[in-house]
C-alpha cells in the first residue's frame, strides 16, 4: 500500500493539484460526453415523434 | 453449420439493432476495467524514483494519447471506405468516432500540461510531440466542423473523408516525433526499462486503463452512431415503424 492515510493520498507527495487535476478533468469530460449524448438522444426522439405526428392524418 | 450473413449488418437499419445490443456489454467492461486500472495505478504501482507521485498522470495521459491516434486512423479508414465504396454506414461510423477522438485528444493535451508544469516548469512548449498532437486536435475539429457545415450528407461525407485521409499523415509524425526530433517529451518506454519490479505493475495499470478507454470509446461510438443513423434515415419506413413501436 502506498498511502498511510487519506490526506497523504490526496496530497500525492506534493503533486496533488496536478494528479487530481488530470484525473478529475478527464473523467469530468467523459461524464459530460455521456450527458450530452443522452440529451441529444432525447431531443432527437422528441423531434422525430413530432414530425411523425404531423405526418399521420 | 449455419452461416451469418455479415452483409446484413452493413445496412444501417440492421446495424441499429445490433449496436443497441452491444452497448451494455462494452459499457460494463469499461466500468470494470477503469476501476481495476485506477486501483492498480494508485494503490499497487509504487512511487517513481525520479518523478515521485506526479508520474501517476501517465495512467490517463498515455491511454488517452494512444486512443486519440487509434481513433483517428480508424475514423480515416471508415471515411475512406465510405468514399471509395459509397457505403453509408462507414461514413456514419467515421462521423460517430470523431467527437470521442477529439475528446481523448484534448485529454492527452491537458493531462500533458498538468504533467509538464511540475516536471519541465512549463504548461506548454512548442516541441515536435506536443505540436503534432495539437495539429491532430485541429484535424478532429476540422473534420467535425466541415461535416457540420455541409447539409447534404453525401457531400459532407466526401469532404470529411478528404480531410481525414490527408490528416492521417500526421499520426506517424506524432508517434515518431520523439525519435526524429530532439524533444523535451520523453521517449516511449523510458519508465519501463528502469526497475523491472516497477515495470510490471506500471505497465499493467497503463494497459488496463488503455483497454478501459477502448471499451468506453466503442460503447460511446455505438451509441452515437445509432443517433446518426436515426437522424439520417428519419424519412425511411423502418424509422417510422421504430418510433411507432417505442410508444
Amino acid at each position: 500500500m502506498n498511502w498511510e492515510n487519506v490526506s497523504q493520498f490526496l496530497h500525492m507527495g506534493g503533486y496533488g493539484f496536478y494528479v487530481w487535476g488530470s484525473f478529475g478533468l478527464s473523467f469530468a469530460l467523459l461524464a459530460l460526453e455521456l450527458l450530452l449524448l443522452s440529451v441529444r438522444r432525447r431531443t432527437l426522439l422528441k423531434r422525430l415523434g413530432q414530425i411523425q405526428r404531423l405526418n399521420t392524418p | 453449420m449455419s452461416t451469418i450473413n455479415w452483409y446484413k449488418y452493413a445496412s444501417p437499419a440492421s446495424f441499429y439493432g445490433l449496436a443497441g445490443k452491444m452497448i451494455p456489454g462494452f459499457a460494463a467492461l469499461s466500468g470494470i476495467l477503469f476501476i481495476v486500472g485506477l486501483y492498480i495505478g494508485f494503490f499497487v504501482a509504487p512511487t517513481d524514483a525520479q518523478q515521485g507521485e506526479a508520474y501517476r498522470i501517465i495512467f490517463i495521459h498515455v491511454p488517452a494519447a494512444w486512443m486519440s491516434m487509434f481513433i483517428y486512423v480508424i475514423m480515416a479508414i471508415y471515411a475512406g471506405i465510405g468514399l471509395a465504396f459509397n457505403t453509408r454506414l462507414s461514413s456514419m461510423m467515421a462521423q460517430a468516432l470523431a467527437p470521442t477522438g477529439a475528446l481523448f485528444c484534448s485529454i492527452a493535451l491537458f493531462t500533458g500540461a498538468f504533467w509538464g508544469k511540475p516536471m519541465w516548469g512549463a504548461w506548454w512548449v512548442w516541441d515536435a510531440r506536443l505540436t503534432s498532437q495539437l495539429i491532430l486536435f485541429f484535424l478532429y475539429i476540422g473534420f467535425i466542423s466541415l461535416q457540420a457545415a455541409i447539409d447534404d450528407p453525401k457531400r459532407s461525407d466526401r469532404a470529411g473523408a478528404l480531410i481525414a485521409l490527408v490528416g492521417v499523415v500526421n499520426v506517424p509524425i506524432i508517434y515518431f516525433s520523439v525519435k526524429w526530433w530532439n524533444t523535451l517529451h520523453q521517449g516511449a518506454s523510458i519508465n519501463l526499462t528502469r526497475a523491472p519490479s516497477m515495470a510490471h505493475t506500471m505497465l499493467a495499470g497503463m494497459l488496463i486503463m488503455a483497454l478501459a478507454c477502448w471499451m468506453y470509446a466503442i460503447a460511446v461510438t455505438l451509441y452515437r452512431v445509432r443517433l446518426v443513423i436515426l437522424e439520417r434515415e428519419r424519412h425511411s419506413t423502418w424509422v417510422a415503424q421504430l418510433l411507432k413501436d417505442m410508444k
